[in-house]
């Protein structure tokens, strides 16, 4: 336990009618980080936040904040406020009145509402709204009052529950940004709940992966991505290939695992002993694909080449700034390669039917158990 | 949740059940005892003695004998439910097409059309049916109308009046009574169904070949079930134990279980045969709602 | 759907016709109060003698008093009552016996008025005469007090109806969120609840009261004494012939009733297009910032 550690929670199970909606759910949060629970519905996170809220009550465990047991506080008397998804603003209230709202149940004097309310408007650049109604405001408005709203309070843990979720794609990528600022210019800790990775990886310093209550894999961004703890955490994440195979040889430096149609040389050792069953993880992205020039005769190829497949161009989709393509090898396994269209118009351009040689290098695997 | 949280849940639970177990359910509770015991001792200890070591009751079924016995009863529960039944039908035969063409009339005139149903229902239903007395009495409006046009004749002939120009107190002005009154109860509920059905169905049904009037078969009509079923349990059981309509529009060949109640309690003073009169009458009625009720909770399951 | 002609102008008709039928009563009620006819049947002639006959009939004038007093205490009992048993209904998923206090609560709604009526008297009388044997005083006295309770039972059946369905479409991340920001679950009542159902509240409150001022048959059977409500004095006038002074009273219920109705629809319509307006002019380009 960290000296740092300024919200613990510790087992925390919740059961509804005999099903664990979380299940023993243990974890340290910092002081300062942005901390995100993600999952598909129904694996728990928006229930696991709740109780941090207050709203719902653990069947078991204890959340302690700043080391103080906040089982019997009431959500009005926890010192965090949340971000609801519905963004929940008071619709007979005008915008100042609804930031306005935790303060005033504060008891805090007028002059200071008016200044607290003031600069959280500025916060959220909505300074000439103040006397609107929320029906009258756009979406990504609606989102910042709701923001301005649960900041106005200072509170030490900010609690969102996806926050993004209602924009719409190009609104979310700007408001991803900016809400990323003011948390970080504020420095509130912050607990996310979200379904969007983008949103997950952007936002936050640290993620959490959870599925059927529990957590599967916490880590930051870039760790959670590059280096997935198992099969699901792969998949969930991002794109990626996953290939069965045994593992052929284990060095300390370097280990091979044949699939049959592939053959991987990975450029580490793991943790592991031959013939174990894996399921080697490759990202589309870290794949090369190349038009394939090869007239030679079959013997003077090497059949199972390291790090490399060949195929044909069974599907391809355009995105503008990359490229996905379906390469279908000779088994009838198909792998997913991105590419970034780094030319503008280049010559001959990869197409559908095409043969192709796909080749990665021995660092951009990674290497799960089965 | 705190303690005040779980005091407070109790007592906005409570509050509302205490009241309606004291003055809903005892009250039938009584009722029962009294339908059981004899005019003059109807107190509990009048039923339940204890005798000899041994509880002993004494209650009457001769009340309940009667009913079932009796012809005039039987034949009064009958037509009860016969006039309720056709007013339930005239109802829903004008009262539905009513709702879908308010439905599918403009968007901006709907409120309107809505209030002008509205208004009548505010109205004191009394005096509504009161002025179709006067109507319907001789020389009155709605007399002439139809003794020009000969109607009266052929409401004669197949006995909805006893004889041409003899409006007044007959199966036909209580029927129209009933009708009248009942018909914003059936027309609010279809309408609130059929305006909130989604017209894309319908375009969907002509896109894969259906004609307009098939489309409204077997797309609006089966669409609009809960409207219809809601809007006839709120008109046939209420009417089948009405009383103001037949006491001032019906007469002596509408015999309503209703009025018939009224009289043994007011007229006759005899409590426990006017108590046995309501419990028959609860248990005919308790069987549509208990299958009404139980397709709401069905159709409000599959909903979500 | 292209509606034919000949489709349009049987919607037309049949809506014609029946507005017609629900109209014409109403139409004739208020022609014949100004009949100058002691039958009012044939039309004599104009003349305002009933409504000036009304002012000294002191039945009518004493029912009308009572009738009103019933009514407004039945309509504030109904709705703090109906707004409990909507919340129980709506906020509370599980308790104990739910649905038997589903099925009461809503019974009163389609069951026949006579059966209501006896039964609560006769439990009224029972409770009466156990209290006056127990305490020497017979509690309740049939009366003002009996036709509120009769009143009140159908009241709280139809407010919770009302308020039920508008609880049911209110957030209920809104009351989280007051709770979230501080404020007690009394205050989230009052200040966030209350408001938003305001409107509902108001609908069941003028429901229950023309239900109340309105009700024949439970007034008759709970009624004692001195008390006789105004439907019960118009029922009886009704029930020997035609009346004019019935006629007179009419006209004066249906014009307040429906200026009522008229104003109310008309404020409604107001705030619904001017909040179409709002939320519309919060999409404009310019109005984003």
């Amino acid at each position: 336990m960290s000296a740092e550690a300024f919200l613990q929670i510790r087992n925390i199970v919740k059961e509804f009618d005999g099903h664990r909606a979380v299940d023993n759910v243990s974890i340290d949060i910092v002081k300062g980080e942005v901390f995100a629970l993600l999952g598909s519905s129904g694996c728990g996170k928006t229930t696991l936040l709740r109780m941090l809220a207050g709203f719902e009550t653990p069947t078991s465990g204890t959340i302690l904040l700043n080391g103080r047991d906040l089982a019997d506080l009431a959500p009005y008397e926890r010192p965090m406020n949340m971000m609801f998804q519905s963004y929940a603003l008071f619709p007979h209230l005008t915008v100042f009145e609804n930031i306005a709202f935790g303060l005033r149940r504060d008891r805090l004097p007028a002059a200071e509402i008016q200044s607290r309310v003031e600069s959280m408007l500025k916060l959220v650049q909505l300074g000439a709204f103040a006397k609107r109604k929320p029906h009258q405001l756009s979406g990504g408005q609606q989102q910042r009052v709701a923001l301005a709203r649960s900041l106005a309070k200072g509170p030490q843990l900010l609690l969102l529950d996806e926050p993004l979720g209602a924009l719409d794609k190009k609104l979310r990528e700007e408001t991803q940004i900016e809400l990323a600022n003011i948390v970080h210019d504020v420095g509130v800790t912050c607990v996310l709940v979200t379904h969007d990775q983008e949103e997950a990886m952007t936002m936050a310093s640290r993620i959490a992966v959870m599925s059927e209550g529990r957590f599967l894999q916490v880590g930051a961004p870039a760790e959670i991505y590059e280096t997935p703890a198992s099969r699901f955490v792969a998949d969930f994440i991002g794109n990626v290939n996953l290939m069965d195979g045994t593992l052929v040889e284990d060095e300390a430096d370097h280990v091979v695992v044949d699939c049959d149609d592939v053959r991987h040389w990975i450029g580490h050792g793991i943790t592991g002993m031959r013939d174990m069953a894996v399921t080697v993880a490759v990202r589309p992205e870290k794949i090369r694909l190349e038009r394939d020039n090869v007239s030679s005769s079959p013997t003077e190829v090497d059949p199972k080449p390291f790090n490399e497949a060949r195929g044909t161009i069974k599907d391809m989709a355009y995105f503008g700034d990359y490229t996905v393509y379906h390469l279908q090898l000779a088994g009838g396994r198909v792998l997913k390669v991105s590419q970034t269209n780094v030319e503008r118009q280049p010559d001959r351009p990869l197409t559908w039917g095409d043969a192709a040689r796909a080749s990665w290098s021995d660092l951009s695997q990674v290497v799960l158990p089965r | 949740m705190s303690r005040a949280g779980r005091g407070g849940r109790f007592a906005v639970i409570a509050v509302p059940y205490a009241w309606l177990l004291a003055f809903f359910l005892l009250p039938f509770l009584v009722i029962a005892r009294i339908s059981v015991s004899e005019m003059g001792a109807t107190t509990v200890k009048d039923i339940v003695a204890w005798k000899d070591g041994t509880i002993a009751f004494s209650l009457k079924f001769g009340n309940y004998l009667l009913l079932a016995q009796d012809d005039l009863y039987l034949r009064t529960y009958g037509s009860s439910l016969l006039f309720a039944a056709v007013t339930t039908v005239l109802c829903l035969a004008i009262g539905y097409p009513f709702a879908y063409f308010m439905a599918r009339s403009r968007r901006s005139l709907q409120p309107a059309l809505l209030m002008l149903v509205m208004l009548p229902f505010w109205t004191s239903f009394l005096l509504r049916v009161y002025a179709w007395k006067a109507l319907l009495t001789e020389q009155g409006l709605a007399a002439n109308a139809i003794e020009s046009v000969g109607l009266d004749r052929a409401m004669a002939a197949v006995g909805l009046i006893p004889g041409p120009g003899q409006l007044m107190n007959t199966p036909f002005s209580l029927i129209l009574g009933m009708t009248y009154t009942y018909l914003p109860f059936m027309i609010l509920p279809l309408y609130s169904t059929l305006a909130k059905m989604d017209l894309r169905l319908l375009e969907a049904a002509a896109d894969l070949g259906a004609s307009a009037w098939t489309a409204f078969w077997r797309v609006t009509v089966p669409l609009s079930r809960p409207g219809i079923i809601a809007g006839s349990m709120l008109v046939f059981i209420p009417c089948v134990g009405e009383y103001v309509i037949p006491e001032l529009l019906g007469g002596p060949q509408t015999q309503m279980i209703g009025r018939t109640l009224w009289d043994e309690f007011f007229s006759n003073n005899d409590w426990p045969m006017a108590c046995a009169v309501a419990v028959t009458m609860v248990l005919l009625v308790v069987v549509p709602l208990a299958v009404f009720s139980r397709y709401q909770a069905e159709a409000s399951a599959r909903s979500t | 759907m292209r509606a034919s002609a000949f489709n349009r102008w049987f919607a037309r008709a049949w809506l014609a016709f029946g507005y017609a039928f629900l109209y014409i009563p109403i139409v004739a009620l208020v022609a014949y109060s100004f009949n100058d006819s002691p039958v009012a049947n044939v039309w004599r002639g104009f003349t305002l003698r009933w409504y000036v006959a009304l002012a000294s009939d002191r039945e009518l004038l004493a029912g009308l008093a009572l009738s009103f007093k019933v009514a407004l205490t039945t309509a504030c009992a109904s709705v703090v009552l109906g707004t409990l048993a909507a919340f129980a209904l709506v906020r509370y998923p599980r308790f104990f016996g739910r649905t038997l206090f589903t099925g009461m609560v809503a019974a009163p709604l389609v069951m026949p008025e006579v059966i209501i009526g006896l039964s609560l008297l006769l439990m009224l009388v029972s409770l009466q005469r156990a209290t006056e044997a127990a305490f020497g005083i017979g509690f309740p006295e049939r009366g003002m007090m009996t036709i509120w309770l009769g009143h009140l039972l159908l009241g709280l059946a139809y407010a919770t109806v009302v308020i039920r369905a508008r609880l049911q479409t209110l957030n209920p991340q809104l009351e989280e969120a007051a709770l979230d920001l501080g404020a007690r679950p009394w205050q989230v009542f009052w200040l966030v609840t209350l408001p938003m159902i305001g409107q509902a509240l108001l609908s069941a409150f003028l429901l229950t009261f023309t239900l109340s001022l309105d009700d024949v048959v439970l007034s008759a059977f709970l009624s004692g004494p001195g008390a006789t409500t105004m439907p019960l004095v118009i029922f009886s006038r009704a029930r020997l012939g035609l009346n004019p002074s019935v006629n007179a009273v009419a006209t004066i219920i249906i014009a307040v009733v429906a200026i009522g109705v008229v104003v109310a629809s008309f404020v409604i319509a107001a705030n619904e297009r001017r909040r179409v307006l709002d939320a519309a002019a919060a999409k404009r380009p310019s109005a984003a910032a």
